[in-house]
């Protein structure tokens, strides 16, 4: 467990933490400077990619337990900047880069036919931004870097939400308020590690993990703990706190949801499991009691208010969006239990739900581009007039209701573990119920998509390759990790186990 | 790794190839030899073997063979192929492709050495075989179709639910014998009882079967049902509860198929009559019952293939299967009606026919431990089987009153179909010691016993005799005319008037149960609908103030937890 200190310069493996996130955040300017749509993209797209190799690779470094740790500028924590990678974010930085690389084929096209050509490489510029933004908060080690990188990603998420407004002006309204409670979150969150800062006198989170161990009593450590768990649990949309979801889903181009409800959510729901876990002790009696009373009823509200929520939406994005809140439900449960296997659940289901709601976000995208509208109405027997499409909704759809063979199965079949091995039986019951739910807002959409009689009078054709494939990808990454789960049940549990054994000490 | 290829795969890379194909010989060689290339490969397989793979950390079973599930395996196959081969006109892909994949799942399922397999096999036959009833394209089929899916997806979910419990309990998945000791252990009979259709859970198969296309309901009746029964015979072998549950069975089924009009309904409801005897087997226990148990099911899903292939072929070429409507068929589809007959004697138990070899040594085994009441009611129940199916199915379809209608005969592939079936039929009855070598266990029971030849023949006759004397009390009828239409008169007053009263009643209060369970679920959706619908107060878009209320409610309450 013990890491070498990195000196900077060494060799280009070694930079990989860095570069992984820098790489993006160079790219970004050159998109603007360059001032070519195509050029835009292209930079883009080969930043994401590299991003995503060197996630891998840092992953295979990291399976077996290790950490890699840079020293930005050569300064050394505490004082400087650290960052830290082990299995826990490794997993997380693959899922980010990855999503984004599968994503950005299809958002050629995509955009083509949702933003006005002059704004591309805008768009591809904070889209670049939003990436940074989000690795950045994965990597460092360093609690304020956190909140900075936070701000990098939400301030650019503004922008790409806002770029809806060509095809629905609601969309400005819907990225104002997740303007106001994304700032309130995020000011929140900082209000929290002032307060720890202000105890331990650090911002480094090894560092101030060592301090906080012996500070369980201390009311300041605790307000700090309230402040940061409400503010990343607004970023992380837990159900009460979800309410700028639907909004900025529905109305933000669909490259853009398909991408955050991928990677946002999931970059703050790491960020939770990092202080939960590593930086405070998951034994601090507290922490527990949020645990048990708040984060477990609230999960499971979420769970199945927005699960019904979604059942009774007319309009397909909006019902996703509604099931993205109920999914992030499962993974706060699963780290509400507090124990190993619950954890992986959590990790795995981040993993699982990622790929899977981008296929399903990116087949709504398809049908917006080819149909004009998102509304169940509009759907009426698509499965004839786009076959590959929707059945890639349809595996989708499996998915996230968690059929077996499907990746959505595994990850309830950790939760489900997890909730036994704590002999909470009725929980189990209430996780299989409410995928019933689930069962119920995909059924109605297949129901539309193939029993439905088609609009004769329309006649449409499938969307271009350049979106089918990447659909594809992750449509058959999502049966593929259904069977071969030695990757992403291997990663969940490493990292489980690194954070639960204080995998940043 | 597999070591062992597991046969349900020929089902499934055949239905995979399946659209690839154009119609015509080529998707014919693939539906008829897949079926065959497993059944030959199973028949080869040595006992014993086994073969896992690890997935999630838990290690599968997915070929556990012995003769149990040999026997099984052997008959899936047989009855995918004849299935296969009466459906060969058909020329929609989604059938095709869901028969096959249904097979493969049972048969996959038959072969499963632990519960998680077998509930995956049992979702995937539950999920495949509902398109066979919404390939009727009707809006009723695809409402019963829903039904149907709804109740097998409960099975498996309850299955689910019932193995995991177990697996938390003894930490093991394997599928042995188990007894109705703990919570699990009834959820996993109840996940089984259902896809046997015990009675009260039963109504699947009636609503279900007859809703499906001519060459779906053949296909469908061979195998879900039949899997239940050998998951039960390999599950809970000599659980007394099922020798009642069985015998309820037997009988339950009777009244209803006697005033059923629909006779591919009827056969539905015989088909539970059947599963009955099986059910009995199985709760004995003992070797002899539980060969019973298998001998009888091979037996059932050949006569109740060929009874569902006559009845199909007289819907497929007149479009009517109503008792009503139908009469004097013999006339026009001779062969039809010879196959018929030959399924009828079969599933009535006539010396030379497989009904017979193979329901005797369920009988014998309740007798021999005992079970003289309920040795009785199989008695009784056979009986009856005789007079519904036996007699009624034959008789309305193709003599009765002419009904004038003048048929062609059914076509050649549907008859070779039917006379491969039947020819089955008689080979099971005149040579047993082929399918007895085949069963689970040694054997040395001799069918054609003077004793019982004669006990057989004994009830034949008397249930003849009840309808003599039937025809005694009624009018007297001069020709033979006249005895038709008394005949008539016993199925349509005098039955009717006995059970009927009881039927209605017992169905009066079903529609009131539902009734008001419908009212109750009608009335939580609505409010559901307002509160959470787009228009509710939960799915409104929130004004930012209220969502900082929000969050100052949550850290209040985060806060005052973390500091008491």
């Amino acid at each position: 467990m013990d890491s070498a200190a990195i000196l900077p310069g060494l060799s280009i493996i070694d930079q990989l933490p860095l570069l992984a996130v820098v790489l993006p955040m160079l790219a970004a300017p050159l998109c603007v400077l360059f001032g070519n749509r195509h050029i835009a993209w292209l930079l883009a797209f080969l930043a994401s990619l590299f991003s995503f190799l060197f996630s891998f690779h840092m992953l295979l470094q990291v399976m077996d337990g290790d950490v890699l740790s840079y020293h930005l500028g050569g300064w050394a924590p505490p004082m400087g900047i650290e960052y830290r990678i082990d299995a826990a974010n490794a997993f997380v930085l693959m899922l980010i880069s990855g999503i984004s690389t599968v994503i950005l084929p299809y958002a050629r096209r995509s955009i083509a036919y949702e933003i006005t050509k002059v704004s591309h490489t805008l768009f591809y510029c904070c889209y670049l931004l939003c990436l940074t933004g989000l690795l950045g908060v994965v990597a460092t080690g360093d609690a304020f870097n956190v909140f900075v990188f936070l701000e990098i990603s939400a301030l650019s998420t503004y922008v790409l939400v806002a770029m809806g407004a060509e095809r629905d002006r609601r969309a400005l309204t819907a990225a104002y308020d997740y303007l106001i409670m994304g700032t309130i979150g995020a000011t929140f969150f900082v209000i929290g590690i002032g307060f720890l800062y202000s105890v331990t006198g650090t911002l480094n989170m090894v560092d101030m993990a060592e301090r906080i161990s012996t500070l369980e009593d201390n009311r300041t450590v605790q307000a700090g703990f309230a402040f940061i768990v409400v503010g990343m649990g607004l970023k992380a949309a837990i159900y009460p706190l979800h309410l700028w979801l639907p909004g900025s889903y529905t109305y933000a181009p669909s490259v853009v949801t398909a991408f955050l409800a991928a990677t946002a959510t999931k970059a703050a729901i790491y960020v939770l499991i990092r202080f939960m876990f590593s930086v405070f002790q998951p034994e601090f009696i507290f922490e527990l009691h949020t645990f048990k009373w708040i984060l477990m009823p609230l999960a499971i509200l979420a769970m199945f208010a927005a699960s019904l929520i979604a059942v009774f939406q007319t309009d397909l994005k909006r019902l996703l969006a509604y099931s993205s809140v109920a999914q992030v439900g499962y993974m706060i449960l699963g780290i509400s239990l507090a124990s190993k296997t619950g954890l992986s659940a959590a990790i795995i289901h981040l993993f699982n739900h990622g790929i899977t709601k981008a296929v399903l976000f990116m087949v709504v995208g398809a049908f917006l581009m080819r149909v004009g509208g998102s509304f169940t109405k509009y759907l009426n027997g698509l499965g004839k007039q786009m076959p590959i499409t929707c059945a890639a909704f349809v595996v989708g759809g499996l998915s996230l209701i968690g059929v077996p063979g499907t990746a959505g199965f595994i990850s309830k079949w950790v939760l489900i573990d997890a909730a036994l091995q704590k002999d909470l039986w009725w929980l189990a019951v209430l996780i299989v119920l409410s995928s019933l739910l689930a069962v119920i807002y995909v059924w109605k959409v297949v129901e539309v998509l193939y029993m439905k009689q088609p609009d004769e009078t329309r006649v449409l054709k499938e969307v271009p390759y350049s979106m089918l494939v990447p659909m594809w990808v992750l449509a058959i990454a999502c049966i593929y990790f259904g069977f071969d789960t030695d990757l992403t049940l291997r990663s969940a549990t490493v990292a489980a186990e690194s954070l639960l054994s204080g995998g940043i000490k | 790794m597999i070591d062992v290829f597991p046969p349900a795969f020929f089902f499934f890379i055949a239905a995979a190839i399946i659209p690839f194909l154009p119609q015509g010989i080529f998707r014919t060689l693939v539906l008829l030899f897949a079926p065959l290339v497993a059944g030959l490969y199973i028949f080869d397989l040595s006992h014993g073997v086994s073969s896992q793979i690890e997935l999630a950390g838990l290690s599968l079973e997915l070929m556990r063979v012995d003769k149990l599930s040999v026997v099984f395996g052997l008959i899936f196959c047989l009855a995918s192929f004849l299935g296969n081969l009466y459906a060969l006109h058909v020329r929609d892909s989604v059938q095709q492709i869901a028969a096959l994949a249904y097979v493969g799942s049972a048969v996959g399922a038959v072969f499963a050495g632990d519960l998680v397999t077998l509930f995956l096999y049992w979702e995937g036959a539950a999920i495949t075989s509902v398109f066979l009833i919404w390939a009727r394209r009707t809006q009723g089929a695809y409402h019963s179709g829903m039904r149907y899916l709804i109740m097998q997806i409960a099975s498996g979910v309850i299955l689910l639910g019932g193995t995991v419990l177990l697996y938390r309990e003894t930490g093991s998945i394997a599928f042995e014998a188990m007894t109705l000791s703990s919570f699990p252990t009834w959820l996993i009979f109840i996940a089984f009882g259902i896809k046997c259709a015990f009675p009260l859970l039963h109504n699947w198969v009636q609503d279900a079967y007859p809703a499906a296309t001519v060459t779906g309901t053949v296909i469908l009746s061979s195998f879900t049902t039949k899997l239940a029964v050998y998951a039960l015979a390999r599950g809970f072998p000599g659980t007394e509860i099922l020798i009642y549950i069985g015998a309820t069975m037997t009988l339950f089924p009777i009244f209803y198929a006697v005033i059923e009009n629909d006779l591919r309904r009827v056969l539905a409801y015989s088909l539970n009559n059947q599963l009955g005897f099986m059910v009995v087997g199985v709760g004995v226990g003992t070797e002899l019952a539980l060969n019973g148990t298998a001998a009888h099911a091979v037996s059932h899903i050949l006569y109740k293939s060929l009874l569902f292939m006559s009845v199909g072929a007289v819907l497929f070429r007149t479009g009517t299967a109503k008792a009503t409507q139908l009469g004097g068929l013999y006339k026009s589809m001779p062969l039809t009606m010879i196959f018929c007959v030959i399924g009828c004697a079969s599933i009535s138990a006539f010396p030379f026919f497989s009904g017979f070899v193979t329901k005797s040594l369920i009988l014998s085994g309740a007798a021999k431990e005992g079970y003289y009441v309920v040795w009785g009611i199989l008695l009784f129940a056979s009986a009856c089987a005789f007079h519904y199916s036996g007699i009624k199915i034959p008789y309305f379809a193709f003599f009765s009153h002419d009904s004038g209608l003048r048929p062609k005969e059914a076509p050649t592939h549907m008859l070779w179909a039917m006379g491969i079936t039947a020819a089955l039929c008689i080979g099971v009855g005149v040579f047993p010691s082929v399918l007895y070598s085949l069963l689970p266990y040694e054997i040395s029971y001799n069918a054609y016993s003077t004793t019982h030849v004669i006990t057989q023949l004994q009830l034949l006759f008397f249930s003849a005799l009840a309808f003599t004397v039937l025809l005694r009390a009624g009018i007297y009828p001069p020709m033979l005319k006249a005895v038709n239409l008394d005949f008539d008169w016993t199925y349509r007053k005098l039955l009717p008037t006995i059970f009927g009263s009881s039927a209605s009643y017992v169905t009066r209060l079903w529609s009131a149960i539902t009734l008001f369970g419908m009212a109750k679920i009608d009335r939580v959706i609505s409010g559901l609908y307002r509160s959470h619908g787009p228009e509710g107060r939960m799915a409104r878009v929130w004004p930012t103030g209220a969502m900082v209320l929000w969050i100052a409610i949550i850290l209040t309450a985060t806060m005052i937890v973390n500091f008491i």
